[in-house]
């Protein structure tokens, strides 16, 4: 579905993507795990177009999307930071949303799912830091896309509505849409994810399935095995990488 | 297009600034006619009037507006909307809101008090259509300094340099150089310093109209000896597309380029 090719992209002196090669082939929740600043929301920003690369290829379902916008029809996305019309309320937000994006909307859905009605008449500078979140979900998710795009999800969440949200996304996936998130809670990775994909210092150190990844590691947690990995990184900065696809 | 249109046209009639631009120029206007009762006199200070302020305003209107936008910008920038599309509509509703304030502020008083109807037609609708223009050309210039500069204080205080540049330092250079060469032949000089400034080329454009040509200048006198009016006349428009199609571009390839 996503083929990326060599990507790289360099802010000023800092070169963030290393040449990137991921390949994202069906459907299910991969996620999207590194550092900070080790260039995750970078990379999905380049899918979206948000962010020019300075080279390589981006592929879409067999095209090369550079450039190109139409594809964005297919592909809901939900920003790490959010950044909306602050003197909007949820309602109108959603309204706008409505009319720039064509097709089918399940907003109803998701307004329930978070509990929001009361809130979608306050405007989104006067919402707390979770329920902006959860509007911001529903904003990305309202539209039946079949390619979702997640970028830290669960920040300001509380644990019941965590729960709700990966129960949703476990639906979505047994309809057959590819997600991909990005997340630093670990035990989140683990319940939702059929694959990771960790990047460090703006290359792919492994993609594949979680099972592998713990057995490369020889660890029994998720969080173990990134902790591993991070910390046989600071002792020789030159390991290998694995690439599993 | 259309609805972001739509959007950012609201976005800014939201804005009481909008309202105190606009209540500005009918109150001027009205108070202008009531004093002195007379259409082209009314025309000409309403001249000198929009003439120095619509640059002001679209610079400053310009940036701050792209401020404003930026988060509305960004969230466009993951839909399926081309870069073109969402800039260019963005900035359209910010062009259309300033040609409304002039056109609802100096134009409907005037069409009240007959303008219609006396010889003065044909200046009323050149100034008009100055006022709008160097509102699009400034506005334009505003928004591209704060596309280019993510930091507020500097985009603003470069629009606001850009604007001393044009109304009021270009004119003192122009004329110091007019007197340092003034044993040369000067015509290509002054033509070339008429259509580097937009403010500059509307003026004369309004002044050979109005046929002053005590109010004309050196410059503007040139102008219409050097090239006749017709060509004159030529050859400010096509400066002042000009003028409007290279910001244009440069909106485009800014557009193209920037990261979000
Ligand atoms: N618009 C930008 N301009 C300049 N530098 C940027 C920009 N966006 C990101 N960067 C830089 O790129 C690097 C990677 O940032 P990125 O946001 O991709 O990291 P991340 O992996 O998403 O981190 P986090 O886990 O904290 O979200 C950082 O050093 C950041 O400073
Ligand atoms: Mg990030």
């Amino acid at each position: 579905m996503i083929a990326i090719k060599n990507l790289h992209k360099s802010f000023k002196k800092n070169h963030v993507l290393k040449g990137i090669d991921v390949e994202i082939r069906g459907q299910g929740i991969l996620a999207l795990l590194g550092p900070n600043g080790s260039g995750k929301t970078t990379m999905l920003k380049c899918f979206l177009g948000m962010v020019i690369p300075d080279s390589g290829e981006i592929l879409f379902q067999g095209n090369n999307i550079i450039g190109q916008y139409v594809y964005r029809q297919s592909v809901g996305y939900l920003p790490q930071i959010a950044k909306f019309p602050e003197n909007l309320t949820g309602r109108e937000l959603i309204e706008l949303m409505k009319s720039i994006k064509s097709g089918e909307t399940r907003e109803d859905a998701l307004i329930d799912l978070f509990d929001l009605s009361s809130e979608l008449d306050k405007k989104m500078s006067n919402l707390s830091g979770g329920n902006r979140q959860k509007v911001n979900i529903t904003l990305a998710l309202m539209h039946d896309s079949p390619l979702i795009i997640l970028d830290e999800p669960s920040a300001g969440l509380d644990p019941l509505s965590i729960k709700k949200f990966k129960d949703f996304l476990r639906l979505e996936k047994e309809r057959g849409k590819t997600i991909i998130v990005t997340t630093h809670i670990m035990s989140l990775a683990e319940d939702l994810a059929d694959d990771i994909l960790f990047l460090l210092d703006g290359q792919v150190y492994f993609q594949g399935s979680l099972s592998r990844l713990l057995e490369l590691q020889m660890e029994e947690s998720l969080e173990n095995a990134i902790a591993q990995i991070l910390d046989s990184k600071k002792k020789s900065p030159s390991h290998e990488r694995y690439i599993e696809v | 297009m259309k609805d972001i249109l739509r959007y950012s046209f609201y976005e800014m009639v939201r804005s009481r600034w909008v309202y105190i631009y606009t209540a500005f120029y009918l109150i001027t206007t009205i108070s202008l006619w009531l004093l002195s009762n007379d259409n082209s006199k009314v025309l000409i200070s309403m001249t000198n009037i929009t003439l120095g302020l619509t640059p002001l305003i679209g610079l400053l209107f310009g940036t701050t507006y792209y401020y404003n936008s930026r988060e509305f910008i960004q969230m466009l920038m993951s839909q399926p909307l081309s870069r073109w599309n969402i800039f260019i509509s963005v900035y359209g509703g910010l062009a259309i809101t300033l040609c409304a304030s002039v056109l609802v502020g100096v134009g409907l008083p005037m069409l009240f008090f007959g303008v219609l109807q006396t010889e003065t037609l044909s200046i009323f609708l050149i100034l008009l259509t100055m006022a709008c223009t160097l509102s699009i050309i400034f506005s334009l210039i505003a928004f591209l300094v704060a596309m280019r500069y993510d930091d507020k204080v500097r985009g603003l205080s470069i629009s606001i340099l850009i604007w001393l540049t044009f109304a009021i330092l270009y004119d003192g250079v122009v004329l110091l150089l007019l007197l340092v060469f003034k044993d040369y032949p000067l015509d290509q000089l002054t033509i070339g310093a008429i259509v580097l400034n937009p403010i500059d080329m509307a003026r004369i454009l309004i002044i050979m109209k109005l046929d002053i040509s005590a109010m004309m200048g050196y410059t503007g006198a040139v102008l219409s000896t050097f090239l006749g009016k017709t060509w004159g006349t030529g050859l400010i428009i096509l400066s002042i597309l000009t003028w409007m199609l290279l910001p244009l571009l440069s909106l485009r390839r800014l557009g193209n380029h920037k990261d979000f």
